[in-house]
């Protein structure tokens, strides 16, 4: 297999942009964009499919590797895709599309120059789940901030100048000290190279640091309590499909390198700083899940339901056990397909009222029936009901948590509740009760495209909650070897 | 005998220089062959630079006292490009003002002139001949629409503190040579030790008048006001070209005739590097004009290319080096941006004149946003490789302090870039501007926009040239 799928997995999105570019906007007619759009982002999804395909499940070493010199002496570009980042791949090739069918409704100007963002970004974000190389890593990890700040500052709502900001610096000064880091590896091992990395190991003296340093900026970007606040508002105020990107693949970059760097990199310091994720994210999940079922502001409440999961999601990699692993992994893929979800819901009414406040709504139910269904699956699912991807995902962080900790599963069952609490709530006070607002009564229910959209991703949310096993399979020889490594390496330390 | 070849782009700059002054008396209206004859001059220069003198490894001239290496034919080749490029889109500026005369082209060779010198210098007296030869040409450039007071100003300015560098220079040149009993970088270099306290002095007044030239802080004061009085050209020039000079020489003398006194000035340049990259970046935050932010902008940059100078290294020089050689393509293209924001023969430069550009210029605007994020050092752009080198660098001498405090001042710089780009993009349109503009304007900003973004695909090369100048 001599083809390179990951880099054109990766290119195919940025040449699309580029001829994108060179196609003139017109007014009022702007389908030949889209098409061009569309059709590139689709024949990224039918790759990455491919990919899944040829995919060979029963080996965790990585697979469909490119390594070339890009820097004379000093880095490859090297990528490569394991059971843990294929499906992030996929997610991403996933979430795009749809991204860009509902951008119908709620970009108004400037599409072409949106649409060449969020395509940039779909490079930017499969590069990084590629990537088996630090400074390769970093680059794709950075670089999407640009596109991002774009996406958020021009398109967004009115304090979307402050979100912008606020989202840009607050990654960038996590993400320095990792730079930090990986050129201090460079200079400690003599390689950036995260396979060869994995072999030689890391002195044990310099694992807290350099640990500390890529926490700093996974903890940022996850985002992890007290790191948290660049998150609600840059939600909240970027359009609809940013904010899908967002919630959907950009929380994830942090969870995948958390499991792909802390984890692999740095065993013992991950042993040594578990209590602190353990702390952090049970504050997260309890702390966040409050602050949700105050929010009068739809999206932010669902970013605020984001900041909790994510807290499960570190929880489960830092149980160590296999099934917190995967649990996690699975949850980060069922909260992209939940999150998105749940933005684009709100993105529907919110084309059609102009109003992410909970009380503009109520009584939904008796005038957009189709809706209030599937807004009602996807609720159900982000609070983890059994049959749903949701559940699955908390249920095995859970079941790895109390393998490792009892307090801390406790606790973190405690957030389940909440998070179930304000789902409902939320659930209730826009979709039933009395229809009091006048305007709502001319309100349409989801025209086709919406439709289209909301049932891709209802599917395999119900799917993988019934039948989780494709994934499974996919993740676990990985996670396992990923979990062998790590209690070799302790042990030998 | 001497091998006269390897400084005859000296000689043949020098001649182009009588020769137009010659040109520029006797023929009437000579402005514009003047114009067109010294950038034909500036490419001859370059190309005999590259013939005679690039695969030069290490030659010396008159007794030791010229030094033709790596080093000084690569420099030489960024200054008399950087110098080429500032020339050929100065002329609408020059036109607009109606200061398009003989002297302009002609001030800017002896500038270059000057600071080939001073790159070539191994002497304490052929440097200071060439500092001099540079700063009076510049000290002319900056007053040169002398129809503006601010341009009035920013050149006395300029030369009342450039002269007192120059006279704190000299001073230290005098202790040094007091000292060692000569004034051969070479010689003095075996003969120093750091036994002799008062030599310290005599370093310290060097550094100090070498980190006035590059507007280092805490010596930056002429910087904003000299950067935003000069005509714009000017201050491009000033920007990129003098830099370059100063900034071999500074290499020069740290490492050719202080090489045996580090521990006297490493703890100096590191605090010259970390004040200006935080001072930098702090500073521009208010600015609202674009030639003062770019001046504070400039002097944070020349902190991250001191970084690397501190660190005592191939490594760290080289790394400075590549640092410069971006900076220089990121500056011709931010200026190039620049002098497209033209309106019926006025030229604005306040940040608020960029508000909405992107709705009626979107091609300007994206060069611009490119430029920015890659001053920003965000990767993938050029200006990311630029500062991971230098940090590189800086982490193998493990000198993590600087590193950190460097990369957290990215961040603070990255808000006042952030801000031009918000300007551009997310604020209401102004008029448009015009966009008929020279070919050679539309050229430098094209060419050096593309080489900002795909850089990353060919980083290689530029190290290869770099890696060959090994000075320690």
């Amino acid at each position: 297999m001599n083809f390179p799928i990951l880099s054109s997995l990766i290119l195919l999105p940025t040449i699309g942009a580029i001829f994108l570019f060179f196609i003139k906007e017109k007014d009022g007619n702007n389908t030949t964009i889209k098409y061009v759009a569309l059709f590139t982002t689709v024949v990224n999804f039918l790759i990455s499919i491919y990919l899944w395909i040829a995919f060979d499940q029963s080996t965790s070493s990585f697979q469909f590797i490119e390594d070339r010199i890009w820097i004379e002496g000093l880095i490859n570009y090297k990528v490569g895709v394991d059971g843990i980042s294929i499906l992030f791949i996929i997610l991403t090739t996933f979430i795009t599309p749809l991204c860009i069918i509902s951008v119908n409704n709620s970009v108004k100007n400037r599409l072409r120059d949106f649409l060449i963002a969020i395509l940039i970004m779909e490079s930017f974000m499969i590069g990084v789940f590629c990537a088996l190389d630090l400074v390769v890593f970093y680059l794709f990890f950075e670089a999407g901030l640009i596109p991002m700040f774009l996406i958020i500052g021009i398109w967004g709502g009115a304090r979307r100048v402050y979100s912008a900001f606020k989202f840009f610096l607050y990654t960038l000064l996590g993400s320095v000290l990792m730079l930090v880091a990986i050129i201090s590896i460079y200079w400690i091992t003599g390689t950036t190279d995260v396979v060869q990395l994995y072999e030689i190991g890391i002195d044990v003296k310099y694992q807290n640091l350099l640990w500390l340093a890529f926490f700093s900026s996974f903890a940022v970007k996850t985002p992890m309590w007290p790191v948290h606040t660049w998150l609600p508002d840059a939600h909240v105020e970027a359009p609809t499909a940013g904010s899908v990107l967002l919630a959907a693949i950009l929380l994830k970059m942090a969870g995948y390198g958390f499991i792909r760097f802390s984890l692999g990199l740095f065993p013992v310091a991950s042993e040594v700083f578990t209590p602190l994720i353990y702390t952090l994210s049970v504050i997260a999940i309890i702390f966040t899940s409050l602050i949700a079922l105050m929010q009068e502001d739809m999206k932010k409440l669902i970013a605020y339901s984001s900041v909790a999961h994510m807290g499960f999601v570190t929880l489960g990699i830092f149980t160590l056990q296999q099934q917190g692993i995967e649990g996690s992994i699975f949850q980060m893929i069922s909260h992209g397909l939940v999150s998105a979800a749940l933005f684009l819901t709100v993105g529907v009414v919110y084309d059609r009222m102009h109003s992410r406040l909970i009380t503009t709504y109520g009584g939904l139910v008796s005038v957009i029936p189709k809706y209030s269904i599937l807004f009602m699956l996807f609720a159900l699912a982000s609070l983890g009901l059994p049959g749903t991807s949701g559940f699955i995902g908390e249920f095995l962080i859970l079941m790895g948590a109390f393998k490792d900790n009892f307090l801390v599963a406790v606790i973190a069952s405690i957030g389940v509740i909440l998070g179930a609490a304000y789902m409902l709530w939320l659930y209730k006070r826009v979709v039933f009760g009395k229809l009091i607002n006048e305007d709502l009564k001319k309100i349409l229910d989801l025209n086709k495209s919406e439709y289209f959209i909301l049932s891709c991703l209802a599917a395999p949310i119900l799917f993988f909650g019934f039948y989780p096993d494709p994934l499974i399979n996919t993740i676990e020889v990985s996670v396992t070897d990923l979990i062998n490594m790590h209690n070799t390496n302790i042990v030998s330390k | 005998m001497e091998n006269l070849n390897l400084i005859l782009p000296e000689i043949f700059i020098s001649l182009s220089i009588m020769f137009l002054l010659i040109l520029g008396v006797f023929k009437n209206d000579s402005s514009k062959i003047t114009f067109n004859l010294s950038l034909f001059a500036i490419l001859i220069t370059a190309i005999i630079t590259i013939n005679e003198t690039f695969s030069v490894s290490r030659e010396t001239l008159f007794n030791e006292s010229v030094v033709i290496d790596h080093m000084s034919s690569l420099m030489k080749i960024i200054t008399l490009i950087g110098g080429f490029l500032v020339l050929v889109i100065s002329s609408t500026y020059l036109k607009t003002f109606k200061i398009f005369n003989i002297e302009y082209p002609v001030l800017i060779l002896s500038s270059i002139l000057g600071m080939m010198v001073m790159i070539s210098s191994n002497d304490l007296i052929v440097f200071y001949m060439g500092l001099e030869l540079q700063s009076l040409a510049l000290y002319v450039l900056a007053t040169y629409n002398r129809d503006q007071i601010k341009s009035s100003e920013a050149g006395l300015k300029y030369f009342v503190l450039s002269a007192l560098s120059s006279g704190l220079l000299l001073y230290g040149c005098s202790l040094v040579y007091g000292f060692s009993g000569s004034t051969n970088f070479d010689i003095i270099s075996n003969q120093l030790n750091s036994k002799e306290y008062v030599l310290t002095f005599g370093i310290v007044f060097i550094l100090v008048g070498l980190a006035f030239k590059i507007s280092a802080v805490p010596f930056h004061m002429w910087a904003p006001d000299v950067y935003e009085g000069s005509p714009t050209t000017v201050t491009l020039f000033f920007t990129i070209v003098p830099k370059i000079a100063a900034l071999t020489v500074f290499i020069r003398f740290l490492y050719v005739p202080f090489l045996n006194l580090i521990d006297q000035w490493q703890m100096i340049i590191v605090f010259l590097s970390i004040a200006s990259m935080i001072f930098g970046a702090v500073a521009a935050i208010g600015q609202t004009n674009i030639k003062r932010l770019i001046a504070y902008s400039s002097i944070s940059h020349i902190g991250y290319t001191l970084a690397g100078l501190a660190t005592v290294s191939n490594e760290g020089i080289q790394s400075s080096i590549i640092y410069i050689s971006i900076y220089v393509v990121m500056n011709l293209a931010l200026f190039s941006s620049l002098l497209m924001l033209r309106r019926k023969d006025q030229y604005y430069e306040d940040i608020d004149d960029l508000s909405g550009l992107s709705k009626n210029h979107p091609l300007l605007s994206l060069c611009l946003l490119l430029i920015l994020f890659s001053l920003a050092g965000i990767p993938p752009l050029a200006g990311f490789f630029a500062k991971f080198y230098v940090f590189k660098a800086v982490l193998e001498q493990s000198m993590y302090f600087l590193a950190i405090v460097g990369l957290l001042s990215t961040v603070i710089a990255a808000f006042y870039y952030l801000r031009i780009i918000k300007i551009m993009y997310f604020d209401e349109e102004k008029d448009k501007y015009d966009t008929e503009h020279s070919l050679w304007l539309k050229f430098s900003l094209t060419v050096s926009t593309i080489l900002i973004l795909v850089y990353f695909i060919f980083p290689s090369q530029l190290i290869e040239v770099v890696s060959r100048i090994n000075i320690i």
